[in-house]
């Protein structure tokens, strides 16, 4: 304890509980500091949520159990036992994102889900075709009767064919790290069926060369049926039960406290995670991690607790509660005041926010005032010979005015690692080419926006969650359930409650019975 | 001064007798009443409880018979003339005040500085 108390803070936060200690650790990282590696080295720590041990033992036995669908999420967590210093932290983390090798086990489940479909698919025509191959003198001439189920078989399977493209035919926007039970069960069933049937055929059919072609035709038109029964059931199991609300999530991100709550139906945890995770990145505000710190002048004052030496060897242990003891309520006393610095530190920069977006809204009125849209019978006219430019040359002229505002208001917000210059170059060409007006530019800038609209193009490696939870990831959601999403920096927690049963009742208003009269305060002389 | 249901209502009084003033046909006693039950309590500026439906005096004309026979403007009324001024309307109020063969009338009534008077010089005791 004693050689961290000349870094600013440290003693203080270790203080607190050793689970919070990894949210803080990765702020810091962000600080790089390189002094704290040292510091920090020897401190493991372990963090004891106790889904954590439940995740690991998870994702092992997922990959032994789940070869066809593939295991791809990976837990990270950022402090382990050994040391490590910051910057392989930092470096490995940013590796596993960038580099990650396209995961060719996202497409197993799909294609072997879409191999058994088209083979259901062909069986029917395969039973209409093999009598015809293989013994079709033997065969009984059947005449109008199977031209009719020929069509009406026709057209159960044109449905089949397009509502299973409607359907099914999606290219999969998430990998679960349990397999998804109703999509195994529907797959299970189509196997079934299809290898009944195909067992009844062979035995029945096949070898005793049934020569009643009719009937032959009608089992064909059963198996579309059945077919067309099944695909209702997945319609069903994965579509729709999931539809009408039932739970009420709520969100909190850890880092910040962004909240917010979401309606969902009957969906297991891993799923409701994914549909989560597909409302996150358009409804919450981009995490920023540059604006969790109190600014420094409050937290140094916190610092320079008491520092208590015991000059006797004996007692030293009734000591030292004793003393800290004293030490937490003199530290506690002594922090009346921080809170007053931490108001005048947040009205100053606020007033210093505001005063350089006065500043930036001012530069990019007046630059765009500088330009303005050639009219098509001003082309032509040659009488003001002017400089025709395209929309990047007129974004990069209009830019040098606004460059220098636009920056100093972006670092006092501390967004400017989300904002190059080329990336504001192009979203003003953008706005120059649509007609927007300055204000519309400045949108993008002036309030932080959700998470999806800072992702990078060519993301398609796809984002690592990790799902955190008490109950295995396949339970349906139940009322008190509480489950994590964690990235390498941020959680989000998620509490699940149910929506209360609503009893309605009934109330007739007669029209005729909204009838008023004024109040009386008459005043009379005598 | 305050009402509690199903309680008779006591109060410091004041009996105040005033003479009408004759005014060619009419018979004017000079203040102006406002209250009743059927009109809206919680208007009523002089009440201390805004819940009591009782006939106040709003209004008292300078140098009239009532000013000279001591009626004060706040004042509650609860007799005139042996009728009950507390539960009643405020027509049936003005008709009690404004008899035509009535040249006096005799009020009761009540009002704070009454009851803090007496009590004061109960606790000088």
């Amino acid at each position: 304890m004693d050689n961290e108390s000349q870094y600013s803070g440290y003693s203080y936060k270790s203080s607190h509980s050793r689970s919070s200690r990894k949210h803080r650790e990765r702020r810091d990282r962000h600080r790089s500091k390189s002094r704290d590696g040292s510091s920090r080295g020897d401190k493991s720590v372990t963090i004891q949520a106790p889904g954590e041990p439940l995740l690991d033992a998870e994702s092992t036995r997922g990959d032994e159990r789940d070869d066809n669908w593939g295991e791809t999420t990976t837990v990270v967590t950022g402090t382990s036992e050994h040391s490590v210093s910051n910057e392989d932290l930092t470096r490995a983390s940013k590796e596993l994102e960038d580099s990650s090798p396209l995961e060719c086990g996202r497409f197993v489940g799909p294609v072997l889900s879409g191999v058994l479909g088209v083979f259901a698919l062909l069986t029917p025509l395969a039973f209409l075709l093999l009598p015809q191959l293989l013994w079709r003198d033997a065969l009984e001439p059947c005449g109008t009767p199977c031209e009719g189920l020929y069509v009406s078989l026709a057209f159960k399977m044109l449905v089949l064919l397009i509502s299973s493209w409607a359907l099914f035919l999606r290219p999969p926007r998430a990998t679960l790290p349990r397999f998804f039970v109703f999509r195994c069960l529907l797959m299970a069933l189509v196997f079934l069926f299809v290898a009944s049937y195909w067992l009844f055929y062979g035995v029945r059919v096949l070898e005793p060369r049934e020569r009643d072609y009719r009937g032959i035709v009608g089992y064909a038109v059963s198996l579309v049926d059945a077919l067309l029964f099944i695909q209702y059931l997945a319609l069903v199991l994965l579509e729709v039960r999931h539809l009408r609300p039932a739970f009420s999530l709520k969100v909190v991100r850890s880092t910040d406290g962004a909240s917010r709550f979401y309606s969902v139906g009957h969906l297991s945890i891993q799923r409701a995670a994914v549909w989560l995770l597909d409302h996150y990145y358009t409804d919450f505000p981009v995490y920023n991690p540059a604006l969790l710190n109190l600014p420094k002048s409050v937290l140094s004052k916190k610092m320079s607790g008491f520092k208590v030496y015991s000059l006797g060897e004996e007692n030293s242990t009734n000591n030292s509660t004793g003393q800290s003891r004293a030490m937490i309520a003199a530290a506690a006393r002594r922090r009346d005041n921080s809170h007053n610095e931490y108001y005048y530190e947040e009205a100053e920069m606020e007033r210093r926010v505001r005063k350089r977006k006065a500043r930036l809204v001012v530069a990019v009125e007046e630059a765009f005032t500088h330009i303005k849209r050639l009219q098509e019978d001003e082309a032509s006219s040659p009488k003001h010979p002017r400089e025709v430019m395209d929309p990047r040359e007129a974004a990069q002229a209009i830019f040098a005015p606004m460059a220098r505002a636009m920056q100093k208001y972006l670092r006092t917000t501390r967004q400017q690692p989300y904002h190059s210059m080329e990336s504001i170059i192009t979203h003003l060409q953008f706005c120059i080419t649509h007609n927007m007006t300055p204000k519309a530019f400045l949108e993008r800038y002036l309030a932080p926006g959700p998470t999806v609209q800072y992702q990078r193009e060519k993301a398609s490696r796809g984002r690592q969650w990790t799902l955190v939870s008490e109950e295995p990831v396949t339970s349906a959601l139940r009322q008190g359930q509480v489950f994590s999403l964690r990235r390498l920096d941020f959680s989000l927690v998620v509490t699940v409650t149910p929506l209360p049963f609503l009893t309605l009742g009934e109330e007739f208003i007669d029209p005729k019975s909204h009838r008023f009269v004024m109040r009386l305060q008459s005043e009379t002389s005598v | 001064m305050s009402f509690i249901p199903g309680h008779p209502v006591t109060a410091v009084v004041q009996r105040i007798e005033i003479h009408k003033l004759r005014d060619g046909d009419n018979l004017i006693l000079g203040f102006s009443i406002g209250g009743g039950i059927d009109q809206d309590p919680g208007q009523n500026p002089f009440s201390e409880d805004k819940t009591d439906k009782g006939i106040y005096v709003t209004r008292v004309s300078k140098g009239g018979p009532a000013e000279v026979a001591g009626l004060r403007m706040g004042d509650k009324i609860m007799q005139v003339n042996g009728w009950d001024m507390t539960m009643v309307t405020h027509d049936q109020a003005r008709k009690k005040l404004t008899k035509k063969n009535e040249d006096v009338v005799r009020l009761l009534v009540t009002r704070k500085s009454l009851e803090t008077v007496v009590r004061q010089s109960m606790m000088q005791h």
